[in-house]
C-alpha cells in the first residue's frame, strides 16, 4: 500500500500565497523584506532632508583635526595637540582597561561573596546577604558617585604627606604617610603607584604606518613561551601520572619556567621603578609626582562597578551552588573530604557550568556600565569621542554613529570570546 | 518487691553546661565555630563598628527643621554640637520633598499621579494573581486604603478622596466577586493613566482606545476569511488608518460637542520618581508585546524574520543604554521627517522601550527554551495553527515561567531611570538634585539628596525582587 | 506647513510643532508660548526655585522675551539642556532661543550654523584656590591640580593658557558645578576654574567664603548670550532687539514700576519710539505690535534691574557690574539707537 506522497499538482493560485503553508513563509517573508527596506530608505531620507535642511554633511574628517583639549589618564601618547582620532583611541582605551579591570575584581569578590553568603557563621552570612541586596537594589550611578566621594573626602590631600624641616627637628610625624615602603600614596587627587621603568629598551621600529614596538613584543613572546612550555610540563606530569599511577611533583618546575625567562629579561632591559615623590615649586602647592597617577575618577568607577556586579554575581554564584543537587556534596563528605576541598573540588566545577551563562551577561553589562564613568567624568570612551569631541566639533550623527559601532563590536567580542569558553567547559554528553 | 538500691525516680534533667546553652551556645555555633570563623566574625564586627561610628555622630547631629538654609543648618549644628561637628541637614527634605517625588507637577493636582499609582497596582493584579480571588481582593483593600491615606495626606479629604474611596471600593468587590473581570481594568489602565498623568481632553484617550475596537472588528470580520496573520495585518492598517487621519477630527468633535477633560499637565512639568515611574512602566508596558514578537522571530523557521530579529536584539543589547538616550536627545530628530517633533520624555520612553523590547525577548526565549518539546508537539497535534498554538497553550505557559525575569528586567530598568539626567531630564537622582543645588539657599548639600533617593530606589527595588523571588519559588514547585 | 505625528495614545503627549527652519515666529506665535533652553540648574542664572518656578538672570530675558512676543511674560516653556544637548536642541527646532550662558565662539557661530544675537553677560574664565595656598597669580599655578567641567570651551582656554605660560597642569574633570565645588571644597583640586560669575557664586556659598580667592587672571573672553538658529534673521532681530530694549530701559532709566508713568509723562522721542507710545510703529518692522518693548521691559524689569536682582550686589552671589556696566557708567553694554 502506498500513501500518496505528493499532493496533487494543483495549478498554482494567487490565494495559494496565503492559504498554502508551503508558499506563505515565503510570502510573509517578502512582505517582511519590502516593508524592512522601506523603513531603512524611509529613515535615510528623513537623515538626507535633515541634514541638506541644517546645511550639513556626513564627513568623518574632523577625527583628523586637533582637539585642543586634556586628557588626564591616557595610556598612549597624547595631548591637546592630537587628533580626535587618537582621542576616541584613548577613550576606547580606557573603557576597555576600566571593564577588564572591573571584571576580574567583581568575580573575585563576587565568588568569595557568593560563598560566604552560604557561611553557617551567621553575622558574616547576614552581613553578606545585606551587603548584596543593599548594592543590587539601589542605582550603580549613586553607588559610583558614593565612591567617588568617599575616596576624595576621606583620603588626606598631598599637603598632609610634607615633612618640613621644622618637623624634623622637633620629631613630629606628617598628618599622613605613604603605603608599602613609601612606594604608595593614595591623597584625595588620586593613587600615586611606582612606574617600572626600563633603562634598556629595545627600539621601536617603524613598519610603514605601523609603529612595532620590540620591548612589548620581546616580553610577550616571552610570557607566550613560558606558559606554552608550562603546558608542556604538565601535560607530560600528567601523561606520568596515567601510565604510572604517581604525579610527578611540578610545582617548582613551574615557578622556575614561568618566572626565570621573565626575570631575566626584565634584568636585560634594566627594570626599574620611578617612586612617586613630593614636589611642587611653593610650599603649598605640592603634589606627587613621578610614578603613575591614577585618577579616582577611575577608582571610584572600577571600585564602584567591582562593588555592584560582585553583588550581582555573588548571586549568580550562590544560585549556581545551590542548584548543585544536595547529594553531591554529602557524597564528598561521606568520602571523608573537608568542606573547603567539598567546595573547591566537588561543588564549584559543577556550580561553574550553571554559573557561567549568566556570568557572561553580567560581563556585557559591566562592560556597558562603564559608560556611567560620566557622572565622575571618566574620560571614556563616551566621554572623548560622544562627549567632548561632539561636543567640540557638533558632529552628533558621526560621533552616535562611530560610538554605538565600537559599543557593538566590543560587546560582540566578549560574547564570542565568552561563548567559546562556555562551550569548552560545558558538560560533554555523549 | 522493691529493691533497695535501685532508684525508682528518676533525677532532673540537669541544665545543659554554660558553654552549651543560650545566647553562648548560640554565638560559639553561629560565629565562633572554628578559628577561620572566628576571624571572619571579629573581622565583620570591626567592619561594621567602623561604618556606624563614621555616620552616626553625622546622622545624630541632623537638623530636621528649623533650617531654611545650608547656613541655617552649619549655625544649628554647631550650636548644639559644638564647632567642629559635622551634621545631616534633613531640612532640605522637608522643604523639597515634593520636587523629588513628583517634580514640578502642580500642587493641587497631585491626586492624580496618586490615583493613578494606585490603580497601577489594581491593572497589575489579574496579571500577578490570576484567578486567586482573596490575594486580589486583599491587594485591591490594601491599596485603596493607602491610596486614599496618601491622598488625604496631599490636599486634605475633598472630593478626589470621595472618588476614590468610590472608585477603589468598587474595584475591590469586582475583585471579591468576579476577578476576572479586573481584566478590563488592566486593559483600560494604560489609557485612563495617560489622561489622569496628563490631562487634557477626555476625548484623546476614548478615540486612540477607539482605534484598538477597529482593530478588532476588522479582525473579526478579515480573519475568518483569510486567517490570522492577514485579520491581524489588515486590522493594523485599519487602526493605523484611523488613528493618523479620523482621530483627530473625531476627537475635536466630541470635545466641541461634549467638552470634559483635566487641566492639562505638559511633560516639562514631570520629574522626580513620578518621571523614573511613568518611563519605567510605560518602557515595560510596551516593549513586553514587542519583545513577545522579537522572541518568536528569533525561533522563527523564516531565515529572514530570524535574522531581523536576532539582528535588532544583538544591537540593541551591545550597546549601553546612555547611547540610547544621546540618540533620543541628539539623533532621533535626525531619522523623522524634517517637521515632527516630539517632546523629549516621549523620545525617551521610545528608545527605553526598543532598549527593554530587546531584553524581554530574551526572557520570554528563557521561557520559552524552558518548556518541554511535548507541548508544542501536543498543540501540533492537535491541528492547532502557529497562531492558536501560541495563543492557546505555549505563551500562557511561557510567560508565566518569564515572570520573575520580567520583573527583574523592570527593577534594572527601573534603577536606569537615573540615566536620563544626562539628556536634561529631571531624575530624582541627579537632575532634581542638580536643580535644588542651584538655589544658593542649598548649594553644598551633598550627601543628603543622595541617601533619600537611594533609599527610595531601595526600598522600592527591595520589594520588587523580593516579590520576583517568591513568585520564582512558587514557579519553581511544579518543576520539582 | 503642518504635519502632526498621532501614534493613537500617545497623542496626548505630542508636541505639535510647524516649521522649525524659517518663521520661528510665526511658529511661537501660533504656539501661543516661547520655548526657551535655560540651564538645568546654575546658580542666579537659572533653576527652578521650590515651586517649581524658574528663576534667573538668564530666566528673566525668557520672560521679557515672551513678554513682547506672546504678550505674557508667563507664556514660556523652560526646557532644561545640559553642556551636552543644548546645541542639538536649538538646531533641531526643540527650542525656540538658546539662553543658557553659552559663550560665542567662532566655531559655534559658523560652522555649528547659529546666531549669536547679543551678549547678555560679559564673562571670563577665572581661577579660585584657597587663600592658605598663598598664591596671588593664576601664573604661579605651575604643577597644580586644576578642577575644569567638561563639555566647555573652558577647557580648551585652560589648556591654552597654560601653554602660553609655559607651565604644566593636571587636570581633574568634573561633571558639573555643585561636583566641582565639592572637590574643591574638600582640596582634590588646587584650582577650580570655569566663569568668573560661577566662580563667584560658587565662593559664596561656601562655609566661609573668606578663605578662598579668585585670582586676578581672567584668562579669557566669555561673552555670553541668547543663541538662534542660523537663517531666522527675522527672529534674530526680535531676539537682539528685545534684549537692547532692556539696555535702552536701563539707560533712560525706565524701570518697571515707573514704566506707565514714563509711557504716559515723556517727550523723549527716543523713550516714545520705543515704548509705542509716539506715532512711530517700531514692532510692525518686526512683525509684532507697537507695545513690545514696553511689555519686555515691564515683565522683569530693565537690564540693571535683572541684574540686581539676580546676581548684584544684594544678592548672596554679590556680582558687581564691571563689563557690564552700561556704556555710560564704563561697561561694554551698549545699544544702538532705536531709530
Amino acid at each position: 500500500m502506498t500513501l500518496a506522497t505528493e499532493p496533487p499538482k494543483a495549478h498554482f493560485r494567487l490565494g495559494m500565497l496565503i492559504n498554502d503553508t508551503r508558499y506563505r513563509s515565503y510570502t510573509i517573508q517578502i512582505i517582511v523584506l519590502i516593508l524592512f527596506l522601506l523603513g531603512v530608505a524611509w529613515l535615510a531620507n528623513n537623515t538626507i532632508e535633515n541634514l541638506a535642511a541644517k546645511d550639513k554633511d556626513i564627513n568623518f574628517g574632523f577625527l583628523w583635526n586637533r582637539t585642543g583639549y586634556d586628557i588626564g589618564q591616557h595610556l598612549i601618547p597624547y595631548s591637546n595637540d592630537s587628533t580626535h582620532f587618537r582621542a576616541a583611541l584613548v577613550g576606547l582605551l580606557n573603557t576597555l582597561v576600566v571593564a577588564l579591570v572591573g571584571c576580574i575584581l567583581s568575580t573575585i569578590l563576587g565568588v568569595i561573596i557568593g560563598v560566604l553568603r552560604l557561611s553557617n557563621n551567621w553575622l558574616v552570612a547576614r552581613l553578606m546577604t545585606v551587603y548584596i541586596e543593599i548594592f543590587r537594589n539601589v542605582p550603580l550611578l549613586l553607588w559610583i558617585i558614593v565612591v567617588f566621594v568617599v575616596f576624595s573626602e576621606t583620603r588626606p590631600s598631598p599637603i598632609d604627606f610634607r615633612v618640613t624641616e621644622a618637623m624634623t627637628t622637633a620629631g613630629e610625624k606628617p598628618a599622613a604617610s605613604m603605603m608599602f615602603f613609601d612606594s604608595v600614596a593614595i591623597t584625595n587627587r588620586g593613587t600615586n603607584i611606582p612606574a617600572p621603568l626600563l633603562s634598556r629598551p629595545l627600539p621601536t621600529i617603524e613598519v610603514g604606518p605601523i609603529s612595532l614596538n620590540l620591548t612589548l613584543i620581546a616580553i610577550l613572546a616571552v610570557i607566550a613561551g613560558s606558559v606554552y612550555a608550562n603546558r608542556v610540563l604538565l601535560r607530560r606530569a600528567a601523561a606520568t601520572q596515567e601510565a604510572t599511577g604517581f604525579r610527578p611533583t611540578t610545582w617548582w618546575k613551574s615557578t622556575l619556567i614561568l618566572a626565570v625567562p621573565f626575570i631575566l629579561l626584565m634584568f636585560a632591559l634594566g627594570l626599574h621603578w620611578e617612586y612617586p615623590v613630593l614636589t611642587g615649586k611653593i610650599a603649598k602647592l605640592v603634589n606627587f609626582k613621578g610614578g603613575i597617577t591614577i585618577a579616582h575618577s577611575f577608582t571610584a568607577l572600577t571600585v564602584a562597578l567591582t562593588l555592584y556586579y560582585a553583588s550581582v554575581i555573588a548571586e549568580t554564584v550562590r544560585a549556581g551552588i545551590q542548584a548543585i543537587s544536595r547529594g553531591q556534596p554529602e557524597a564528598a563528605y561521606a568520602l571523608g573530604l573537608r568542606p573547603s576541598r567539598t567546595m573547591n573540588l566537588v561543588i564549584l566545577p559543577q556550580a561553574l557550568r550553571v554559573i557561567i551563562p549568566p556570568l557572561i551577561s553580567q560581563y556585557l553589562s559591566l562592560t556597558k556600565d562603564t559608560s556611567l564613568g560620566i557622572a565622575v567624568s571618566y574620560l571614556d570612551l563616551r566621554g572623548t569621542l560622544g562627549g567632548i569631541t561632539l561636543n567640540q566639533t557638533g558632529r552628533e550623527l558621526e560621533c552616535m554613529t562611530l560610538m554605538m559601532l565600537i559599543y557593538l563590536i566590543i560587546s560582540l567580542i566578549i560574547s564570542a570570546v565568552m561563548n567559546a569558553y562556555n562551550a569548552s567547559v560545558k558538560l560533554k554528553e555523549r | 518487691m522493691s529493691l533497695s538500691y535501685v532508684r525508682t525516680e528518676m533525677l532532673p534533667p540537669a541544665e545543659p553546661p554554660i558553654s552549651e546553652r543560650g545566647a553562648i551556645r548560640w554565638m560559639r555555633a553561629n560565629l565562633f565555630s572554628g578559628p577561620f570563623n572566628s576571624i571572619l566574625t571579629l573581622l565583620a564586627a570591626y567592619v561594621l563598628y567602623q561604618l556606624v561610628s563614621l555616620a552616626w555622630p553625622w546622622l545624630a547631629n541632623g537638623v530636621w527643621s528649623d533650617a531654611n538654609s545650608m547656613s541655617d543648618c552649619r549655625a544649628i549644628v554647631t550650636a548644639s554640637a559644638g564647632p567642629d561637628a559635622s551634621g545631616a541637614c534633613w531640612a532640605m527634605i522637608r522643604e523639597r520633598w515634593h520636587q523629588f517625588i513628583f517634580g514640578f507637577y502642580p500642587p493641587d493636582l497631585w491626586w492624580r499621579p496618586i490615583l493613578t499609582f494606585g490603580l497601577l497596582f489594581v491593572a497589575l493584579a489579574p496579571v500577578l494573581y490570576a484567578d486567586n480571588k482573596r490575594a486580589m481582593s486583599r491587594l485591591c483593600g490594601v491599596v485603596g486604603i493607602l491610596t486614599v491615606l496618601s491622598l488625604i495626606g496631599a490636599d486634605g479629604f475633598s472630593y478626589h478622596t470621595v472618588l476614590a474611596i468610590l472608585l477603589f471600593a468598587g474595584l475591590t468587590a469586582i475583585a471579591a466577586i468576579q476577578p476576572r473581570r479586573l481584566l478590563i481594568v488592566t486593559l483600560l489602565f494604560p489609557f485612563f493613566a495617560l489622561w489622569m498623568l496628563w490631562g487634557g481632553s477626555i476625548w484623546g484617550p476614548i478615540t486612540a482606545l477607539l482605534g484598538f475596537v477597529v482593530l478588532v472588528v476588522v479582525y473579526g470580520l478579515v480573519a475568518p476569511k483569510l486567517g490570522a496573520v492577514m485579520g491581524a495585518s489588515t486590522g493594523f492598517l485599519a487602526a493605523c488608518l484611523w488613528w493618523l487621519f479620523l482621530q483627530t477630527y473625531i476627537s475635536t468633535a466630541w470635545q466641541a460637542l461634549l467638552p470634559f477633560g483635566l487641566t492639562y499637565v505638559p511633560s516639562d512639568k514631570f520629574g522626580g520618581f513620578l518621571l523614573a515611574f511613568v518611563i519605567g512602566v510605560a518602557s515595560i508596558s510596551i516593549s513586553l508585546p514587542l519583545g513577545i514578537l522579537l522572541a518568536l522571530g528569533r525561533r522563527s523557521d523564516m531565515l529572514l524574520v530570524k535574522t531581523l530579529s536576532v539582528g535588532f536584539i544583538e544591537f540593541v543589547r551591545g550597546v549601553p543604554l546612555i547611547t540610547m538616550l544621546f540618540v533620543a536627545s541628539l539623533l532621533l530628530q535626525y531619522f523623522l521627517p524634517p517637521q515632527t517633533k516630539f517632546d523629549l520624555i516621549l523620545r525617551v520612553v521610545i528608545l527605553v522601550t526598543l532598549f527593554s523590547a530587546a531584553y524581554n525577548a530574551e526572557v520570554v526565549r528563557g521561557g520559552l527554551a524552558a518548556l518541554p518539546r511535548g507541548q508544542y508537539e501536543a498543540a501540533d497535534a492537535l491541528g492547532l495553527d502557529y497562531w492558536q498554538a501560541q495563543r492557546l497553550i505555549i505563551m500562557p505557559q511561557a510567560l508565566k515561567i518569564s515572570i520573575p525575569g520580567i520583573v527583574s528586567t523592570f527593577i534594572g530598568l527601573f534603577k536606569d531611570t537615573t540615566l536620563v539626567s544626562f539628556v536634561g531630564l529631571a531624575d530624582p537622582l541627579r537632575g532634581i538634585t542638580t536643580i535644588v543645588r542651584a538655589d544658593i539657599n542649598w548649594k553644598g548639600i551633598y550627601w543628603e539628596p543622595y541617601i533619600f533617593v537611594g533609599g527610595i530606589f531601595f526600598i522600592v527595588c527591595f520589594g520588587m525582587s523580593r516579590y520576583s523571588m517568591y513568585l520564582e519559588n512558587k514557579l519553581k514547585t511544579d518543576h520539582r | 506647513m503642518k504635519k502632526s505625528v498621532f501614534f493613537g495614545a500617545l497623542a496626548a503627549t505630542t508636541v505639535l510643532a510647524g516649521s522649525a527652519f524659517a518663521g520661528t515666529l510665526d511658529d511661537v506665535k501660533a504656539r501661543g508660548e516661547l520655548i526657551c533652553g535655560v540651564n538645568i540648574g546654575l546658580t542666579g542664572f537659572g533653576a527652578p526655585d521650590a515651586a517649581g518656578a524658574y528663576k534667573g538672570f538668564d530666566v528673566d530675558l525668557c520672560k521679557a522675551l515672551a513678554a513682547a512676543v506672546v504678550g505674557d511674560a508667563a507664556k514660556v516653556k523652560y526646557v532644561p539642556t545640559t553642556g551636552e544637548t543644548r546645541f542639538t536642541a536649538l538646531a533641531s527646532g526643540e527650542v525656540d532661543v538658546l539662553i543658557r550662558n553659552s559663550t560665542w565662539s567662532f566655531q559655534r557661530d559658523t560652522d555649528l550654523k547659529f546666531d549669536f544675537v547679543a551678549v547678555n553677560y560679559y564673562d571670563g574664565q577665572g581661577f579660585m584656590v584657597k587663600k592658605d595656598l598663598g598664591v596671588s597669580s593664576a601664573k604661579e599655578l605651575d604643577g597644580a591640580t586644576v578642577c575644569i567641567q567638561t563639555g566647555t570651551t573652558t577647557e580648551l582656554n585652560l589648556a591654552d593658557f597654560f601653554k602660553a605660560n609655559n607651565i604644566t597642569y593636571t587636570p581633574v574633570n568634573v561633571a558639573d558645578d555643585s561636583e566641582a565645588l565639592r572637590q574643591f571644597d574638600s582640596g582634590a583640586c588646587d584650582a577650580y576654574t570655569t566663569d568668573a560669575s560661577g566662580l563667584a557664586a560658587s565662593r559664596a556659598s561656601m562655609a566661609v567664603p573668606a578663605d578662598n580667592i579668585i585670582l586676578p587672571e581672567i584668562i579669557s573672553k566669555e561673552p555670553l548670550g541668547p543663541v538662534v538658529r542660523h537663517g531666522d534673521n527675522n527672529w534674530g532681530d526680535i531676539v537682539r532687539w528685545t534684549y537692547f530694549a532692556l539696555l535702552e530701559a536701563e539707560e533712560k532709566n525706565i524701570t518697571k514700576a515707573n514704566i506707565d508713568q514714563v509711557a504716559s509723562s515723556t517727550t523723549d522721542p527716543e523713550v516714545k519710539r520705543l515704548l509705542g507710545v509716539g506715532d512711530d510703529d517700531l514692532g510692525a518692522m518686526m512683525g509684532l505690535d507697537k507695545e513690545w518693548a514696553k511689555r519686555a521691559i515691564a515683565a522683569s524689569g530693565n537690564y540693571g534691574e535683572i541684574f540686581e536682582a539676580n546676581i548684584g550686589t544684594s544678592t548672596p552671589i554679590g556680582l558687581a557690574r564691571g563689563l557690564n556696566a552700561l556704556w555710560t557708567q564704563g561697561g561694554l553694554q551698549y545699544a544702538p539707537p532705536f531709530r
